[in-house]
């Protein structure tokens, strides 16, 4: 055996704290990256939080519903809202112009470890998601009179940055099956519509009864039950559906991805 | 230790030709469109080898399969002995592609910092930015460089990991004629290193500054190889353009012509020496007007070598 065949082999060889720092650099980048762009910040922060202020402080905040006060029930709703934007926005806008512009080949084509790209996004879009939540409870603190106790808020914080993923991964479907310009109209004919019919901007009693039905069929509509869930002001449904639905569509969106994934590798793009 | 040193020198010589990458009998097709067609190719390590071609000609697809992004429909690509895809050669590889979006709110040493923490051995950013002419550009965002500096940004962190292997695609489009020198100088400092290099161009000029070995690549073929002066030598001679009634057959005949095209109203006769052939064409035709003389510089060259298997390939349909 020869010492310069070991050498250069544990040179090439990466170590798990090598990997750590890939995974790391690859995170803060692609944080750093969403952070400095206007589009992203601007559509992913400001809609969520200005819709809570219109419809949950300006116009509602007197009236009750399900026994719960309006600015209280709708940092749920809105919340949800808020991290379904970041995700998809932070996972499918910026893979399908990776992909489609050849950004992606680059990276491909270095030692980088597949997997730390798609952990940067989904990564990025709950850190997205906690800073949502969390403008949403300050402004619903200061300027709603919502108030709750630190577990539950810390809770529903970890309920809703956890709803994070199932986006993440139907972002990560809609970025392999669209391209750099059709992907922002692609979430937003997806994003839009579900949101609506999941009862996050209009509480889910007061929808029709066909929407009703389809929202039982909506992710948004049982991470928003579950959202409630914590304030106290959730449906029948016992939590463990909730997250058996999430989880199913995550796996499932996942799949997508991975044929998507799959497909790329003998394709030319860019 | 002791075994190690002794060795190397002697490994290294007896590796300073040893084949790094090479496609064998490799054809790829997008869809109907074959766009390499059984290309046999070879990069030889401390070498800087060229695939001249003009655009379209497979190039990018040659590139694209040694780095194993693409997947060849037939033959084998081979880097450093192995699969291209293996991860211990993509270590040892950088590359340089044509890309259309680079994220733009990064700036150029968080572009560096990111892609050299993938490599194991890496070169200092300090290095790395001076290499690529980017000292004074290293807290610029991406999106707010010059077209020429995006390209040096994207030399940057093919070179950051201090590959053996490097792959530059068109590594001097957009390039201002200074920036094209110092990138020219910086490759051969590369190779001075013992790095070895394979660069796509459609300047014949860059090849010929460059390489070591040319392959003249067009519609998915290698049609010419061989150092650049044995390149040069295979097309060069005269072009001789006029207006004459004498027949494109009788015009082949005549000693020293190569080849006879219509163009137009005029006819382009290709030959090694023009003046024994203007003799005999001015002594055959009293008519003969619209006389032209140009050498068949290297661009025309290049341009006579790749129009040959068009008609050749027009021919054959």
């Amino acid at each position: 055996m020869s010492t310069a065949a070991v050498l250069s082999s544990t040179h090439l060889e990466p170590s798990v704290s090598h990997t750590a720092t890939i995974y790391l650099k690859e995170a803060k980048y692609e944080f750093l990256k969403n952070l400095r762009m206007r589009v992203y910040t601007a559509s992913v922060i400001s809609f969520p939080l200005m819709f809570y202020v219109l419809f949950g402080l300006v116009l509602n905040s007197k009236e009750v519903i399900s026994g719960m006060r309006v600015p209280t029930y709708m940092i749920a709703t809105y919340g949800t809202f808020g991290v379904m934007g970041a995700s998809l926005f932070g996972t499918a806008s910026g893979l399908a112009a990776d992909r489609g512009l050849g950004w992606l080949q680059v990276k491909r084509a270095s030692p980088m470890p597949p997997f730390a790209y798609f952990a940067a996004k989904v990564i990025l879009s709950m850190i997205f998601s906690a800073i949502v939540i969390s403008l949403l409870l300050v402004v619903g603190f200061s300027f709603g009179g919502v108030r709750m106790p630190l577990a539950e808020m810390a809770k529903l914080i970890a309920t809703l940055v956890a709803g994070s993923l199932p986006f993440s991964a139907m972002g990560l479907a809609i970025g392999y099956f669209t391209g750099p310009n059709s992907a922002p109209a692609a979430i937003n004919l997806i994003y839009l519509p579900m949101s609506f019919c999941s009862g996050l901007w209009v509480p889910y009693m007061f929808l029709p009864k066909l929407v009703r039905q389809i929202a039982l069929a909506l992710p948004p509509y049982h991470l928003s039950q579950l959202a409630l869930g914590v304030v106290g002001a959730g449906s029948h449904e016992p939590a463990a559906t909730h997250w058996e639905v999430l989880l199913a569509f995550t796996l499932i969106c996942l799949g997508v991805a991975r044929i998507g994934f799959q497909r790329d590798q003998g394709k030319l793009y860019g | 230790m002791i075994a190690t040193l002794e060795e190397s020198p002697s490994m290294q010589l007896a590796s300073s030709c040893a084949i790094v990458a090479s496609l064998e009998g490799v054809s790829k097709n997008y869809g109907e469109v074959p766009a390499l067609r059984n290309v046999n190719f070879t990069v030889r390590s401390g070498q800087v080898v060229a695939l001249l071609g003009p655009n379209g000609a497979g190039k990018t697809t040659a590139v694209k399969l040694l780095l194993g992004l693409l997947q060849p429909d037939s033959g084998k690509t081979r880097v450093f002995g192995g699969d291209p895809t293996n991860p211990q050669n993509r270590m040892r590889t950088g590359a340089l592609l044509q890309v259309g979006r680079v994220p733009e709110t990064l700036r150029v040493r968080e572009h560096i910092d990111l892609f050299s923490s993938y490599y194991s051995q890496l070169l200092p950013l300090e290095e790395v930015l001076a290499a690529a002419g980017l000292e004074k550009l290293r807290d610029r965002k991406f999106g707010d460089l010059s077209g020429g500096q995006r390209q040096r940004t994207l030399f940057a962190l093919a070179i950051c990991g201090d590959p053996d292997l490097l792959f530059l695609d068109e590594p001097t489009v957009g390039l201002d004629v200074e920036s094209r020198r110092a990138l020219w100088e910086e490759i051969r400092r590369l190779v001075s290193r013992g790095k070895t290099v394979l660069l796509t161009t459609h300047y014949l000029e860059e090849a010929d500054a460059l390489a070591d070995h040319i392959a003249v690549i067009n519609q998915g073929a290698i049609i010419a190889e061989g150092t650049p002066a044995e390149i040069k030598s295979q097309t060069s001679g005269k072009r001789i353009r006029c207006i004459t009634a004498l027949n494109l057959a009788t015009l082949l005949q005549i000693p020293g012509v190569t080849e006879v095209r219509q163009h137009r109203e005029a006819v382009e006769i290709h030959a090694r020496e023009a003046e024994s052939v203007v003799r005999t064409l001015l002594d055959r035709d009293s008519s003969l007007s619209g006389l032209e003389i140009t050498s068949a510089g290297l661009e025309e060259a290049f341009l006579a070598l790749t129009q040959d298997t068009v008609e050749n390939a027009n021919r054959k349909n």
